[in-house]
């Protein structure tokens, strides 16, 4: 079965979840699954890609999606190295190009980009012969993280059609949310955003969803809410009054929730900034899948790597 | 009538087969298209039916020199100006350093000079500020008197109304115009992208349109109550181009421009973050396209300027973000404005007015109608001939067009300026 897989993976390149289709999205599961398995053994690692070579550059600060890479490649025997702002030639004010040019030369099979600058991950894929996996570029995407996500409720759910996902913050500049907007649409769930005005994207003529600026309604028999990470230089920025009042009516708690569907789940892509845009006894409640997440990052980055990485031996 | 020097033989002007006869560096006579008329000692140009137009003005241009020779300089802008049809070229005060002052300039024109004794020639727009710092006024006086033709702050539009208001005052005390760049120095300057759904998909920031809009109508108000000229650089929307057909109907002396691009590409044209593409103010939406298209035929809009912006291919292949504004334009420009008189959407002499006419009225240049004792500056140009725009094809130092690797019909055959050939 993973003989298949491996022939029919068409894709060099991770960018956002528009290039995957609803078998890629359904193959990815179902590897993310058996690596799942694997993560639960003793023994977590399995020779898979052996003799592989992963980079994980990271021109943007990052622990935990940086530690998942880094793990689900190691547990499938990939050597990685790292490749960080302030450890690398950036600091020294390489160009993103010279940098592409340099990783080209050393032969990678895959490299893992987080960068600040939405379209980094594209540069880079149009550059390198190397499997570019968008770790999260700017305020563009963030396809690995959508995935998990959605694997998170697909393994709640086992099907996300008809249900309905609320992404509750600053939507204006999430990855995550223009990648999720997109995967759980495509899975066949409804998504609505809520924010207020300053914190919604300048426009949202084609998305896929309902917009509301006011909790309440925007709650209203939803399956999931997913929160997002306020950054707190929003504030600075003048898009928020402060942060209490940010509490108060966009935050999440267990009081808003009982507006929501029976067994409504709760989503952060972390790290979370509790009592801020979510309470924090909330955060560590029955109904919170935020740590199911961390795990299924895991799974899914594992599988990610494993199909883009042995591609090749299929494909001619 | 003297004897011709040279004649134009068979060329279409305004739709109609002319011979064009010129000594002295003027237009001797430009009449009806005979075969069988001889002119003996005279240099035949046959022009095989190419279109004849006076040769264009480019009221908006950034030459580069001095201080960044490495994305143009003058010699190499002019010869692009050349070969793009274009015989006087206004070029932009944001030099290092800045053109604030006489010295630059008369260095601007002695260069140039230099470079390209025949033309095609250049015409300095000074500094409004001193540096373009918005925070004093430059010596218009001097820099007037050394040939700067008009004054701008571009690029860096003055946020401080009280010195702009002032700055107004003096040039038209100097009695040159003022050309300004609309921008609101807060809602995001320079994103070089539309705030709009591709900004929004692409997440990326993006300039709004009322950003343009809030400066053009200050500076409209402006031009009103002190009863000054204003010329508004490269207007991009449809809501500008509502503000200044209030203000034409008022009978203030606002004048506009637009860019081929503006005319052209949609923010679309960003997608996949093509940096070619980012330009300020942005590529905004396919209604704008519209409006400008229509401003343009009704003279709401009075001229076609480029707004050249060259760059250097390093300095655009870097993320989005980080990319400089800008499209190189000389090369193109004829070309790729022709498109409208071909699709019918402008006439011929709507399109030699936008290009000469026009903006030899508003900055006081020579006017060429090519009509008896008009100086014989003038272009040939085969509609039909197709080119692939590319670094080959370019004379411009960089290449840093959405038009780049796409094939554009129409292509300057001859240009003279004073009866001498500038592409020789």
């Amino acid at each position: 079965m993973e003989r298949d897989t491996r022939l029919t993976w068409p894709h060099k390149d991770l960018l956002d979840v528009d290039q995957l289709s609803l078998d890629d999205v359904s193959t990815i599961f179902k590897a993310a699954a058996s690596f799942q398995e694997i993560n639960s053994r003793p023994v977590k690692k399995v020779p898979t890609l052996r003799g592989k070579t992963v980079v994980l550059f990271f021109a943007e600060p990052s622990t935990r999606t940086k530690t998942s890479f880094d793990m689900a490649a190691k547990r499938l025997s990939a050597d990685t190295f790292s490749l960080a702002k302030s450890g690398s030639s950036l600091s020294k004010g390489e160009s993103l190009k010279d940098t592409a040019l340099t990783l080209q030369a050393m032969s990678l099979d895959a490299i893992v980009i987080r960068h600040a600058a939405s379209g980094a991950a594209q540069f880079l894929a149009e550059r390198l012969d190397a499997s570019i996996i968008n770790a999260g570029d700017g305020w563009h995407a963030h396809p690995t993280q959508a995935l998990l996500d959605a694997f998170s409720l697909y393994q709640e759910w086992g099907s996300l059609a008809g249900k309905t996902v609320c992404i509750l913050g600053d939507i204006a500049h999430s990855r995550v949310a223009r990648s999720n907007v997109q995967l759980l649409t495509k899975l066949g769930a409804k998504v609505r955003l809520c924010a207020p005005r300053t914190l919604l994207p300048a426009s949202t003529e084609g998305w896929p969803v309902e917009v509301f600026t006011d909790l309440k309604p925007a709650l209203r028999e939803v399956n999931a809410v997913m929160c997002l990470r306020l950054q707190l230089e929003r504030q600075q920025a003048g898009l928020l009054p402060d942060l209490r009042e940010y509490a108060r009516t966009f935050g999440l708690s267990a009081r808003h929730l009982k507006d929501a569907a029976p067994e409504a789940l709760v989503l952060h892509p972390g790290p979370i900034n509790r009592g801020v845009e979510i309470d924090s006894s909330l955060a560590d409640a029955r109904e919170s899948l935020i740590l199911d997440q961390v795990a299924a990052g895991v799974a899914v980055r594992m599988a990610l790597l494993f199909l883009y990485l042995t591609r090749k031996e299929g494909s001619t | 009538m003297s004897a011709p020097e040279l004649v134009v033989r068979n060329a279409r002007r305004l739709g109609a087969p002319v011979d064009l006869l010129l000594a002295g560096g003027r237009v001797l006579d430009c009449l009806a298209h005979d075969p069988k008329r001889s002119h003996e000692g005279a240099t035949i140009i046959e022009a095989g039916g190419a279109v004849l137009l006076p040769s264009l003005i480019d009221a908006h241009v950034h030459l580069r020199e001095p201080g960044f020779e490495y994305k143009e300089d003058i010699a190499s802008g002019l010869t692009a100006a050349a070969f793009g049809g274009i015989g006087r070229v206004m070029c932009m005060a944001n030099t290092r350093p800045v053109n604030d002052d006489a010295s630059v300039t008369e260095s601007i024109l002695d260069t140039a000079r230099k470079a390209r004794p025949f033309g095609p020639f250049v015409h300095p727009i000074g500094a409004l500020t001193k540096g373009l710092k918005g925070e004093a006024l430059s010596p218009m006086a001097d820099m007037a008197q050394a040939g700067c033709v008009a004054f701008s702050n571009d690029g860096v539009p003055v946020a401080n109304t009280e010195l702009f208001r002032r700055a107004l005052e003096y040039a038209a005390t100097v009695g040159r115009p003022v050309i300004d760049h609309c921008e609101d120095p807060h809602l995001f300057p320079g994103a070089g992208m539309n705030e709009g759904a591709v900004s929004s998909r692409l997440g990326l920031r993006g300039q709004p349109w009322v950003a343009e809009v809030l400066q053009v109508e200050r500076d409209i108000l402006l031009a009103e109550y002190l009863g000054v000229p204003i010329h508004l650089a490269h207007v991009s929307c449809r809501q500008s181009v509502e503000r200044i057909a209030a203000a034409k109907a008022k009978g203030l002396a606002v004048t506009a421009e637009t860019c081929p691009h503006y005319l052209f590409f949609t923010e679309e044209a960003v997608l996949g973050y093509d940096t070619a593409a980012k330009v300020n103010p942005p590529l905004r939406t396919k209604d704008d396209v519209q409006a400008l298209r229509q401003a343009l035929a009704e003279g709401l809009i009075d001229i076609l300027a480029t707004d050249h912006a060259p760059h250097a291919a390093h300095e655009k292949e870097v993320e989005f973000q980080d990319a400089p504004c800008g499209i190189s334009g000389l090369d193109t420009a004829l070309a790729l404005t022709w498109k409208l008189v071909a699709a019918g959407q402008l006439t011929e002499l709507e399109f030699e007015t936008r290009w000469r006419h026009a903006p030899a009225a508003i900055f006081g240049l020579p006017a060429c109608h090519l009509s008896p004792g008009d100086p014989a500056d003038f272009v040939l140009f085969d509609p039909m001939a197709e080119w692939i725009v590319g670094s080959e094809a370019m004379h411009s130092k960089s290449t840093n067009t959405p038009l780049l690797g796409k094939t554009l019909k129409g292509k300057v055959t001859a240009h003279y300026l004073a009866g001498r050939d500038v592409l020789a």
